[in-house]
């Protein structure tokens, strides 16, 4: 039987899953948190992290002179460190990105759905979607209908995702949850298979716009998800995205170590691991720098963008 | 003939007979897990008066049935443990209740047994009543005397719960008719634990005649199981049972209470009580009710 | 890709080992007549000489003891008892790298553990025990309780520094002094707890420690001198100790070994119950005496659960201890080694199948691979006995009452664990299982105020929490093994 074929189904499903200890679950991600990665792993985190960032901008004040600046420290961050994965805009500016990213192997992303609320209706989310597929976002980030999905109304959520997926035609669809506003774990690792039973190439933890975003413990049960959704009879490999309030190479090396104990390394991928972030490439160039140079390097000798 | 002497003392005990009355005597027998059987060797010992006379004979426990009467008491165990301790706290005092009905009857085993006046008897079988009533009161307020919640450094609900150490061997005071044998063995229950007690080879039969008053107290069977006999042949039995996990070593004398504690310690780690002498009438205080149970601490996470 | 952590081994520079130890007593260090090495067991390289204890030195240590208890300790207000304890606390704290280090070297365990949890608690365990010093009169066991006088303290290899101070700061809060015996293999944080002992200014002779074997350890158990003894170790030798205080009426508390059940239900919290798992069996390489070493899972949630604890065993990295990614060390001693193979061997000759990650074990020093056993038939040793290593035996269980009989079905009863999400069936299990710690849906937390010890035959008497001052106060306890605790309180 598809699960997703109503709300009571879905509802089962989504309470037979196993429970999620929050205490226990927090002792994990800070576990893992006290990984220490040095030397070569380092270096190679680094490029790994910077491999993995879509870089953002989500402002009302964005400009085409700001984004562009992006978009080119997205295709060549300097100090010899690889493109970034991707930069992530309003819809309205994916045009700007196309063509400033044209040429590079950096995608453009484009939140749609009425982001960040999400509170409007199907066809107008819809319209946004499409509009944006049109102007040539290669990835879409919606997000769910947390109302909906506070209230069981798990179908509705389910046939809005499935619906723009159809919507994203071959560009990739991440889900945003926007955990910080779920209220428990057990409601993350609902709301990401929900949204992986319905289509997400991506499952992504914020907006940006909620405290708190990202999370480890938060991505600790999304990567559970998707370990386990990659197994389930029925499904595949999705990918998971961490945005928001992740600053530092300190930060970005925590969420590598959860990938890869967690996931596995199969998942430290740009394909299937992201991370929504803005300073934190130039932190992630800074320590680059000091490797390379063997001294600490500041903030006067970074671009501002 | 001490029955003759009670009629003539004017006494109004049971184990007395009217004048020109042939009396109907009891068989004292052992309480085990409910009932009251023979020895299983099927002995029995002279028991006397404080004068000499002769009173009845009891039942000469064997090794064999301080092995029945452990099974009886392990078997008990879940039941009386998992009580609540308010209904082991009305189970006590209905001892207690019945007791009081009885104490003519048991005043004059006192008498009987050791030879004290009648106020001085009536004075000890109020004594053990007044000590079942205390410690019937006890039984639910131990918890929170004894156990409490833990102020851990993390996001735990972290608290500590006393429990009965399991089945406990009593060995009763030699010296005591009636007081001391209820002050050894009200403590051993009270806490939700289940025993068996020797009874104290000088005065065997008011144990037994206690026993007539748990099986009639909703005490559930197995609880206490008495026995009578000699403690030298029962006890080191019991002390080195492996699933007895507590003995009091009261009734022993000195070098034997060493061997016993040796045994009791050396076989399965028994809770060994050796309390320093007291005098019955005494304030019990909670060390031999204590002794009896276990700490048990419960960690669990608390989150979203 | 692959991501591979690069060593990141904590640097031993902090630490100047001396070439020799004395013992420590009355305040100083003294020399004895003989010394043994002392290694560690990740490389075989030999860390230190240390003084073997004999009867002299025994007798000198409890005497110095004893003067410091009627001259110095015995007498001092509660509230400076307290400072000093205060301090110790501090030291601790300040001198935590070089602790952690020390330890990892002697011990085998992963620096991870030794500075996240062995270090931590083990100044947690004086700081809340120094605040008890000056308020003993408040704690239930009379307005004015007394100490007991000298305590002779023997203590296991498994957490060196935390099993010290788990002895030494009830001890010294209550008012006793001690004579402390460090385990043969692990000497060097007890060394380097005496220096603390002089930074704080306690009083010469408050706190002595004899190095030594199981030879001193009895010397110091059988002493005369000596009025209270606290023993963590095995259950041989605690059942000796229980004897000879029966008849001596020495007081005594035991802290012995331990089988814990670990009892999943297939409601569980799946992630975090395989943590726990983990944590329950693989902690401190199995070398726990509440370790979880039985898995009890429901029947219907085995397959997915091992599968899910083999995958999470496979990410276990075992290696040098010293690397702050390791997460399992290396075994103790070759002693203990050659106990745990030998136990694994009876295992596969019982028939239970064996599985162990795949990790390389390095080259020198005692190692042992994480593993497990499924098809376990409950009377093998694997199931019975305590294998104090990185062993865990799975079994199966129909009903929460199968799961409640198989778990209570040892001698032991110190911890057991339990996983499900529904509260009531949580709480009924916790009321069910004999055992003196329940985990329910967490594993191996340790709290200075949270009581610890077991039921049955892991021992008796409490360490931690306001329990646990009952064992060294003069009040008559449940820990009364063959021993008076008179009241003449």
């Amino acid at each position: 039987m598809d699960v997703t074929s109503s709300d009571s189904a879905l509802r089962g499903f989504l309470h037979g899953l196993p429970g999620v200890d929050e205490v226990g679950a927090r002792a994990r991600a800070e576990e893992l948190a006290r990984r220490s990665v040095k030397a070569d792993a380092k270096r190679l985190a680094l490029d790994l992290a910077i491999s993995m960032i879509d870089l953002t901008t989500l402002e009302g004040q964005d400009t085409p002179g700001k984004v562009q600046a992006m978009c080119a420290k997205a295709r060549q961050p300097g100090y010899g460190a690889p493109p970034v994965a991707a930069v992530c805009v309003y819809p309205d500016l994916v045009p700007l990105c196309v063509a400033a990213v044209k040429g590079s192997p950096v995608r453009v992303a484009s939140v749609a759905t009425a982001f960040p609320s999400g509170r409007a209706a199907l066809d107008v989310k819809l319209a946004d979607v499409k509009s944006a597929v049109a102007a040539g976002a290669d990835e879409i980030d919606m997000v769910i209908d947390r109302g909906a999905f506070l209230s069981g109304r798990y179908l509705a959520v389910s046939e809005e995702v499935a619906a723009v997926k159809a919507a994203c035609g071959d560009a990739h669809l991440k889900v945003i949850l926007e955990t910080g506003e779920l209220g428990t774990l057990d409601g993350v690792r609902r709301a990401s298979w929900l949204a992986m039973l319905s289509g997400a190439d991506f499952i992504k933890t914020s907006t940006g716009k909620v405290a708190p975003a990202a999370t480890l413990p938060v991505t600790l049960v999304m990567l559970e998800a998707v370990r386990d959704f990659a197994r389930f009879d029925g499904g595949r490999r999705v990918g998971v995205k961490a945005a928001g309030g992740i600053r530092t190479a300190k930060d970005a090396f925590r969420y590598l170590v959860l990938v890869n104990e967690v996931a596995g390394e199969e998942w430290l991928d740009p394909r299937y691991f992201r991370l929504g972030a803005s300073s934190l490439l130039n932190d992630l160039l800074m320590q680059r720098v000091r490797m390379e140079a063997g001294r600490y390097s500041g903030p006067d000798y970074m671009t501002v963008d | 003939m001490s029955e003759g002497a009670q009629v003539s003392e004017g006494s109004e005990v049971s184990v007395a007979a009217e004048a020109g009355r042939i009396a109907v005597r009891k068989t004292y027998k052992l309480y085990v897990g409910g009932a009251f059987p023979r020895s299983e060797s099927g002995r029995t010992f002279e028991v006397t008066d404080h004068a000499g006379g002769f009173w009845a004979n009891a039942a000469l426990a064997s090794r064999k049935d301080a092995r029945d009467a452990v099974v009886a008491a392990r078997k008990a165990f879940p039941g009386w443990s998992g009580r609540t301790a308010y209904n082991r706290g009305q189970v006590l005092y209905r001892v207690a209740e019945v007791l009081e009905g009885r104490r003519a009857q048991f005043a004059a085993e006192v008498r009987l047994a050791t030879g004290v006046c009648r106020d001085e008897a009536l004075a000890e079988v109020d004594a053990a009543v007044d000590r079942w009533v205390w410690y019937a009161g006890w039984a639910d307020k131990i918890a929170q005397v004894r156990g409490g919640v833990n102020p851990v450094a993390g996001p735990f609900a972290n608290f500590s719960v006393p429990e009965p150490s399991g089945v406990a061997a009593v060995l009763a005071p030699r010296d005591s008719a009636l007081l001391g044998l209820v002050s050894v063995l009200a403590p051993a229950i009270v806490g939700g634990g289940t025993c068996v007690l020797v009874a104290s080879a000088r005065y065997p039969l008011p144990a037994i005649t206690l026993a007539e008053v748990l099986a009639t107290s909703d005490l559930p069977g197995g609880v206490v199981n008495v026995l009578t006999g000699q403690v030298a042949e029962v006890a080191p039995w019991l002390a080195s049972h492996m699933d007895v996990n507590a003995i009091d070593v009261t009734g022993a004398p000195g070098g034997l209470a060493d061997d016993l504690a040796v045994a009791a310690a050396g076989s399965n780690l028994k809770r060994v009580l050796r309390l320093p002498p007291v005098a019955w009438t005494a304030d019990p205080g909670v060390d031999r009710m204590f002794g009896y149970l276990e700490t048990k601490t419960i960690w669990h996470p608390m989150g979203l | 890709m692959r991501f591979e952590y690069a060593p990141a081994p904590e640097s031993r520079s902090i630490v100047r080992l001396r070439d020799s130890y004395g013992l420590f007593i009355g305040g100083s260090f003294v020399s004895g007549s003989s010394v043994f090495k002392t290694i560690s067991p990740a490389t075989e390289e030999v860390l230190a000489e240390v003084t073997l204890g004999g009867v002299e030195d025994v007798d000198s240590a409890v005497a110095a003891a004893r003067h410091a208890y009627e001259r110095t300790w015995s007498v001092m207000p509660g509230r400076e008892r307290g400072k000093y304890l205060f301090r110790i606390a501090r030291l601790l704290a300040e001198r935590a790298r070089e602790f952690a280090v020390v330890e990892t070297l002697d011990n085998g365990k992963p620096i991870r553990e030794s500075r996240d949890v062995d270090v931590p608690l083990a100044s947690a365990h004086f700081f809340y025990h120094a605040g008890w010093a000056d308020k003993l009169g408040y704690a239930g066991f009379g307005p004015s309780p007394r100490p007991l006088g000298v305590a002779g303290q023997v203590i296991p290899w498994n957490f060196p520094l935390l099993m010290l101070a788990w002895k030494i700061a009830p001890a010294l809060a209550c008012g006793n002094t001690v004579v402390l015996k460090p385990a043969e293999t692990t000497p060097l944080t007890a060394m380097l707890f005496a220096d603390v002992c002089q930074q704080a200014d306690l009083p010469p002779g408050v706190v002595n420690i004899v190095t030594g074997d199981g030879g001193t350890g009895r010397l110091l158990a059988g002493h005369p001198g000596i009025d209270k003894i606290a023993f963590t170790g095995s259950t041989e030798v605690g059942k000796e100790i229980a004897r000879q205080c029966a008849v001596s009426g020495q007081r005594l508390t035991l802290e012995l070994g331990g089988k814990a059940a670990n009892i999943v239900f297939d409601d569980a919290p799946v992630d975090q119950a395989v943590e726990g798992i983990i944590n329950g069996i693989f902690f401190n390489q199995g070398h726990v005496c509440c370790a979880g070493s039985r898995l009890l899972v429901a029947e219907p949630a085995l397959d997915p659960l091992l599968d899910a604890l083999k995958r999470r065993m496979e990410s276990l990295r075992l290696g040098d201890p010293m690397d702050k990614n390791t997460d399992v060390g290396a075994i103790n001693s070759r002693a203990q080694l050659d106990k745990i193979q030998s136990l694994a061997a009876l295992g596969e000759e019982d028939g239970a199948v064996r599985w162990s990650a795949r990790c390389p074990l390095p080259d020198r020093g005692f190692w042992f691979p994480p593993t497990l056993f499924t098809e376990v038939s409950s009377s093998s040793p694997i199931s019975r006995e305590e294998i104090f290593g990185p062993v865990l035996a799975v079994t199966t269980f129909r009903t929460p009452a199968e799961a409640v009989a198989k778990a209570n079905a040892t001698p032991y009863g110190l911890s057991a664990g339990v996983w499900t999400s529904k509260g009531s069936l949580a709480l009924e299990m916790a009321s069910r299982l004999r055992a003196g710690v329940v985990w329910a849906n967490t594993f191996n937390r340790f709290d200075p105020a949270s009581p610890f010890g077991g039921y049955k035959e892991s021992g008796f008497g409490r360490e931690g929490g306001r329990h646990g001052l009952e064992a060294y106060l003069d009040v008559v306890a449940t820990d009364v093994a063959g021993t008076l605790g008179a009241s003449d309180v």
